[in-house]
């Protein structure tokens, strides 16, 4: 085909959207904790404690951190949704989360005697952690896969791999709340590695199915 | 790009906008002129005489990603960026599917770069320019290759370095430039 004849197709379905469904970024995000918390609520709950634990400074960090996880990734997220768009400014912004933490791991080393260390770090929940941050994650993933793909990501593995931040964030703000492990010990290693397992299926995905 | 076309550019963000709201006679134009930028992209980052790669189905292709995806436009937006960066994804995907990165082929490289009637047509502010941009050994070697016109197996001997590496460093660096002076 001649790319004049393809030009004169092409312009003649100019006012048709032939994409499909296209759900809005934002709206991802903004169904996005809905549907971690319809996973959260009938599988794990709040802890009993919940309410009473708000006010106590490892408690509320944890959702500062986890908090600031999410914001900071669904900005890379949107940003990489689209051609051009300044992604990589935005993707510095990540190192805000990790500085958080980093210092609260630091307090909590200098207030907690070392004989204390490993018990906080090994916690109760490790293994459910592990577990159920990439279960209540995993829809969020599939959530935000699925925006993407009606977007123009020119860096699809990247953008999945992000997508799985994003949905790890979002995650672990629910799991925060019914996780009885409350030292920033147990969160800098515990939360990361169930965060890793998102990232490395929104990458491989991505490379997948948000190629177009 | 030029800052002299840059009011082209404004054009074409016009006529997409028109293009977006069903206008016809405008998204015609658009991918007209669209067609004729993304040509030249296309050419440029073609590797020449390569079987296979073929600038117009590389054109086509962009042209029918940008109007797929041409929602991801936000009118206000410059479409320049916009088209550019679905352009080198296209091409990057393009050569992928052939199992091929993006390469220029050196030894065709160095016999241009060794015979003087192949002269330079670049400026030489902006080869210099360009050359300066890379770091360490590409910056060596390049500069060897391409500015001094030295051949690889002397450029080898002078910096003390394998011919295949001088021909790894001569591609990256290379590939680096197209990166960075061929992004927008």
């Amino acid at each position: 085909m001649q790319t004049d004849e393809l030009i004169a197709e092409l312009a003649g379905n100019a006012g048709r959207q032939e994409s499909g469904f296209v759900l809005p970024l934002w709206a991802a995000v903004v169904i996005s904790p809905l549907l971690a918390f319809a996973v959260f609520m009938p599988l794990l709950g709040p802890r009993a404690n919940f309410l009473t634990s708000f006010g106590a400074l490892r408690f509320d960090m944890k959702f500062v951190t986890t908090g600031l996880l999410a914001i900071t990734a669904l900005g890379v997220l949107v940003a990489l949704a689209r051609p051009a768009r300044p992604w990589r400014r935005l993707a510095t912004m990540l190192v805000v989360p990790v500085a958080v933490l980093v210092a609260a791991v630091a307090v909590e080393l200098v207030v907690v005697p070392q004989q204390l260390w490993e018990t906080r770090a090994l916690g109760e929940n490790a293994r459910n952690c592990l577990i159920a941050i990439p279960t209540m994650g995993a829809p969020v993933l599939a959530l935000f896969l699925f925006a993407l793909s009606r977007q123009a990501p020119t860096r699809p593995a990247l953008s999945g791999g992000i997508a799985g931040l994003a949905a790890a964030g979002i995650s672990a703000i629910f799991y925060a709340a019914h996780c009885p492990d409350d030292s920033p010990l147990f969160v800098a290693i515990w939360y990361p590695l169930a965060t890793l397992v998102l990232v490395t299926v929104g990458a491989l995905a991505g490379s997948r199915l948000l190629r177009w | 790009m030029s800052p002299a076309s840059s009011s082209k550019f404004q054009a074409l963000d016009d006529l997409l906008l028109r293009a977006v709201a069903g206008d016809e006679k405008a998204y015609r134009a658009f991918l007209t002129d669209a067609a004729v930028i993304v040509r030249r992209f296309a050419a440029s980052r073609m590797p020449r005489h390569s079987a296979g790669f073929d600038v117009e189905d590389l054109v086509q292709e962009i042209l029918l990603a940008v109007h797929a995806k041409r929602h991801t436009w936000r009118p206000g937006e410059p479409v320049a960026p916009w088209l550019f960066a679905i352009a080198r994804y296209k091409a990057i995907d393009a050569y992928r599917r052939r199992g091929k990165r993006i390469e220029i082929d050196i030894a065709e490289m160095g016999d241009v770069f060794e015979d003087p009637a192949g002269a330079p047509t670049a400026v030489a502010h902006d080869v210099g320019r360009a050359v300066a941009s890379l770091a360490g050994r590409q910056q060596a070697v390049v500069s060897a290759l391409s500015v001094e016109g030295k051949s690889i197996s002397q450029t080898a001997r002078d910096l003390d370095m394998s011919e295949g590496a001088v021909r790894v460093a001569f591609h990256r660096g290379l590939s680096t430039i197209a990166r960075k002076f061929g992004r927008d």
